[in-house]
């Protein structure tokens, strides 16, 4: 069903068969950098990609002496996502410090939530590309922390820690205001394992982007997933020894961290070995995941309630009001635009699944037709994301553009065949439609040139002539060819068929 | 002041008290230049006997004594020279917190008190010495070498904020500022025959305190009057958003409290844990004494039993170690401060760990290694989860004993200033000092140490300890000046030996 995942063997160790002898239990933990205008604790910006360390303050820094005072937007924003995920709201609770020392935490501790979340006991139902009936994920918590600085290894061959010869750290991310959003075990995925995985953080992404909470963008880390994943015998309700791989970056990543664990694990089963609890690294290029430090001697964090904050104590008015302010979910919202767009169910699930849904209504919203919208994204966008192993929202197209290309088309400016060499050189990055097509000359052949052409074709192939002539329209075929050939591509093949049944029959 | 009552050279300058020193200027009877040179003159007579300072300013407080002097600044206590303990962060001046982890640290910002200082224009004149990262009771902890007592040299001036009692003691500061985790003002106060004063937690903003327990963690005045010590206490206190911990609720009106004395129908309670063994007698009878001082002024004088005082030390020794093993943990020569072992070739956890070990002194380790342990998965419960528990009951003790009385008195510390070198191989000793001094810190209310005379047994200073509830200040106030009034304590030091 999914298109993004290259097709494997559906032998005895491909994901398939894995899942045939063994049951999965997912656990998924996203992160979200949440869209406030300032950090969690102090009054710098968050605004992504600026110099680094130019977003620092001493709070930021965790300067000696300096202390936090929490951004109030982000409480705020911390409740409305427990809310949308049917979360039970604290009425009081507090901050954590958790101690561990790394060079890209300014404090040696990350300001986080412990055993007193925001928000516990929540769910989110998600459709399953297949599945008739939704899936309900259940959330255990979502709680607000601090995020960390970012390292920048140099020297090595990976870009990880482990060769490098030394290490630069951009402090602007630090304490920019993160929610942690944890599911509870997910099982009875069945076959459909990593498709829910995937299902579940589309979904999540899309609440959360209708929240205006977050920009959730995966290829700017603004939404990132660790995802868990243990086997255990079909029927068996103890779970195996799970491995947690990190900052897994994109919807498909998510699915094809799943489905790679899941093979790699039934085979170390299957082979008597046991799975090894610990944090694995996922690799982009290859699908793959490997081992990274081992969780086996847990590290102890050493929580203690943060001295430096006062509790937080959400008044219960306010999370109703915040609650009467929910904009509609995505599943609903979804409907709208189907009934709005005359899509069918089947069209939605499409186009969710190959994660243009929204690329589809900026497109409409450009002005496409939504059947041509619908068209290009699925039709031939997708094709060219997956030949390029990326999201089709990574490609360097954008809806207004795919809508110009759309128009012009529909305009007779371009041929379907042009059109779609204009979309491709804009994602090459020739720039906009329109100037691709005056650099290149590419438009649709004029009538003149056409006739040209046309003559042109039939006097170089009179064997050609003379049977369509004789009434063969079989034979009319190599013509058009030659017509296309000679106007390079940009004649409209429809109108050099008819010219030439006129020449010769007419 | 009249001309006739202008001190006869600038070396009377520094006996006037703050209260007296900011009249003098405000009246044009001496420019705060003037006053900042002679502090400055002073330190430079005495400080290598007492070594009260690790940094002075010359230029720093001259330039603000100037910007006095132009009327850019007035204030009640506008030209008043400041010894700022080196645990308060200055922007752009050295801070250490008496460590060599952060020798040759110029921070980039300045703490909300120094900011309130400047703008009622104190004089900073310098930073003093303390244990470092405020942990100890003797000022012996600092890695720059102890401080002498005045009234001693071969003995401590108590800690961890030895350094500013001792400034004011010696003449070189009317003022100082201190800070207090579990009696860091008052046990100095109380040895060096000082005022000094612990606010409500809260009262006082922390921005800019290097953090050793945050709980517990509060700055507050150092003076040689108790009307001295309102005064900057009202300069430096009041809500402050930089700091999630501040009161926003206005400061009592402790000036008016000090200027009163007024103690009739009040009633005190002496708390009856804090006596016998191991109380110098000489400090109980000078106790005793102020106690009678207060009850012929028509205080009513109650005993009052806080049984879970007698828990307040192993609970602090639990908590603040624990918040200070996290709290130190940014020390780690990755941004600021001392950097060890960086040969190239070295990890960053390398470097981290050579720094540490390079860069605490022992008594800062032993509290790491504690409150590393105590939060330990396995421990926490025992150990720091306990802690909170005994927290909960002293101050459910002292909410009891608000019920009976007003106020809450005790000796400051049970002995006088003891010498150099004695304690400081014996750790549990020195946390000793800070028996009576921790529950208020525990329980978050305010307290204070007035000098009630010298020791019959050794002639050195005895601290009087008022405890009130929180945000209750002015209380602790009044009843310090009531003892001071009784007693005379405001001219103490003159019986101090000449330097």
């Amino acid at each position: 069903m999914t298109t993004t995942t290259p097709a494997t063997s559906f032998g005895p160790n491909s994901y398939e068969g894995t899942l045939e002898r063994y049951d999965a239990v997912l656990g998924l933990e996203t992160h979200v950098e949440l869209g406030t205008a300032t950090k969690l604790f102090c009054g710098c910006s968050t605004v992504f990609g600026a110099e680094p360390n130019t977003q620092v303050c001493p709070v930021c820094l965790g300067l000696p002496g300096s202390l936090p005072v929490t951004n109030a937007k982000a409480i705020d924003y911390t409740v409305r996502i427990g809310l949308a995920l049917n979360c039970s709201i604290a009425s009081w609770c507090r901050f954590a410090r958790k101690n561990y020392f790394y060079p890209d935490m300014p404090k040696n501790y990350q300001v986080s939530q412990y055993d007193e979340p925001l928000c516990v006991d929540g769910y989110l139902d998600v459709p399953v590309p297949g599945r008739a009936e939704t899936y309900r994920v259940l959330i255990e918590r979502v709680h607000l922390e601090e995020d960390t600085g970012k390292s920048l290894h140099v020297g090595g061959a990976t870009g990880r820690i482990h060769g490098a010869t030394h290490s630069l750290v951009d402090y602007n991310r630090a304490g920019i205001p993160l929610v942690e959003i944890v599911t509870r075990p997910l099982v009875g995925t069945g076959p459909d394992a990593a498709a829910i995985a995937r299902a579940y953080v589309t979904e999540l992404r899309d609440l959360l982007r209708g929240l205006g909470v977050s920009d959730v963008r995966m290829e700017q880390g603004s939404l990132r997933c660790d995802v868990n994943v243990s086997l255990m015998p079909r029927g068996s309700s103890e779970f195996g020894t799970r491995s947690e791989t990190k900052n897994v970056n994109s919807l498909r990543s998510v699915e094809r961290a799943v489905r790679f664990e899941v093979e790699r694990q039934g085979a170390v089963l299957d082979a008597g070995d046991r799975v090894v609890q610990e944090t694995r690294h996922f690799h982009e290029d290859s699908g793959t995941t490997s081992s990274g430090r081992s969780k086996e001697e847990a590290q102890d964090y050493r929580y203690f309630p943060e001295p430096d904050l006062v509790p937080l104590a959400p008044d219960a008015a306010w999370v109703e009001q915040l609650r009467a302010e929910l904009p509609e979910p995505p599943g609903a919202q979804r409907a709208r635009f189907a009934e709005a767009n005359g899509f069918a169910t089947l069209d939605i699930e499409q186009m969710t699944n190959a994660g243009v849904l929204d690329l589809v209504a900026e497109t409409i919203a450009a002005g496409a037709p939504p059947a041509k919208a619908r068209g290009w994204w699925l039709g031939y966008l997708v094709g060219r994301a997956n030949e390029a192993g990326v999201e089709a929202s990574e490609l360097a197209i954008t809806a207004a553009q795919v809508a110009r290309i759309s128009a012009l088309e529909d305009d007779g400016t371009l041929t379907n065949k042009l059109a779609r060499q204009v979309a491709d050189a804009v994602i090459a990055g020739e720039g906009e439609p329109d100037a691709v097509i005056d650099a290149h000359g590419w438009k649709v052949a004029g009538e003149d040139e056409l006739v040209a052409a046309v003559d042109a074709a039939i006097a170089g192939q009179p064997d050609a002539a003379e049977k369509v002539r004789g009434g063969n329209q079989g034979a009319v075929g190599p013509l058009v060819g030659a017509v296309m050939k000679a106007t390079g591509g940009s004649a409209d093949a429809k109108r050099a068929r008819e010219l030439i049944l006129e020449r010769l029959t007419g | 002041m009249s001309g006739s009552d202008r001190p006869a050279d600038t070396a009377d300058l520094v006996r006037l008290t703050a209260a007296q020193t900011a009249a003098a200027i405000a009246a044009g009877d001496v420019s705060a230049v003037e006053v900042a040179e002679a502090h400055l003159d002073r330190i430079a007579a005495v400080d290598d006997k007492v070594h009260a300072f690790l940094h002075v300013d010359r230029d720093g407080a001259l330039a603000q004594a100037k910007r006095v002097d132009a009327g850019e600044v007035r204030g009640p206590l506008a030209g008043v020279p400041l010894a700022l303990k080196d645990v308060i962060v200055t922007k752009g001046v050295p801070t250490t917190a008496g460590s060599r982890i952060l020798e040759g640290w110029r921070p980039p910002y300045d703490a909300t008190i120094v900011d309130r200082m400047r703008a009622a224009g104190i004089v900073v004149l310098g930073k003093t010495n303390m244990d470092e990262f405020a942990m100890g009771s003797s000022t012996e902890h600092s890695a720059y070498g102890p401080t002498h007592n005045p009234w001693d040299l071969g003995r401590t001036p108590g800690g961890s904020g030895g350094g500013s009692s001792a400034a004011v003691a010696s003449y070189q500061a009317p003022l100082g500022i201190g800070t207090d985790t579990g009696g860091s003002i008052r046990q100095p106060a109380a040895v060096t025959g000082t005022v000094g004063a612990k606010p409500t937690y809260g009262g006082v903003s922390r921005y800019g305190l290097i953090a050793f327990s945050s709980s517990l963690d509060q700055a507050g005045p150092c003076a040689r009057t108790v009307l001295d010590a309102a005064l900057l206490h009202a300069v430096i206190g009041g809500h402050d958003p930089l700091d999630s911990t501040s009161i926003d609720a206005p400061v009592p009106d402790i000036v008016t409290a000090a200027r009163s004395a007024e103690v009739v129908g009040l009633r005190i309670g002496v708390v009856s844990q804090f006596k016998g063994d191991g109380y110098q007698p000489g400090v109980l009878a000078r106790f005793d004494e102020a106690v009678a001082a207060l009850e012929k002024l028509g205080a009513e004088i109650v005993e009052v039993s806080c049984p879970h005082f007698d828990y307040a030390l192993p609970a602090y020794y639990l908590i603040a170690p624990s918040e200070a093993s996290s709290n130190l943990a940014r020390y780690d020569a990755m941004r600021y401060g001392l950097r060890v072992g960086d040969d190239g070739a070295a990890g960053a956890e390398e470097v981290m760990a050579a720094t540490r070990d390079a860069g605490f002194g022992d008594e800062v380790k032993r509290r790491i290694i504690l409150g590393t342990y105590a939060l330990s998965a396995g421990y926490y419960d025992a150990y720091y989860g306990q802690a909170q528990k005994v927290r909960t009951l002293i101050a459910r003790d002292f909410a009891a004993a608000f019920e009976q009385v007003d106020v809450l008195v005790s000796p400051t510390t049970p002995t006088t200033a003891f010498s150099l070198g004695e304690r400081v191989d014996d750790p549990m000793a020195m946390y000793l000092a800070d028996l009576c001094t921790i529950p208020s810190n525990l329980y978050g209310g305010p307290a204070l140490s007035v000098p009630c005379g010298l020791s019959p047994d050794d002639g050195l200073p005895v601290g009087f300890q008022v405890m009130a509830p929180v945000q209750a200040d002015e209380r602790m106030y009044r009843v310090a000046a009531a003892v001071e009034v009784a007693l005379g304590t405001d001219r103490i030091l003159e019986g101090a030996p000449t330097l």
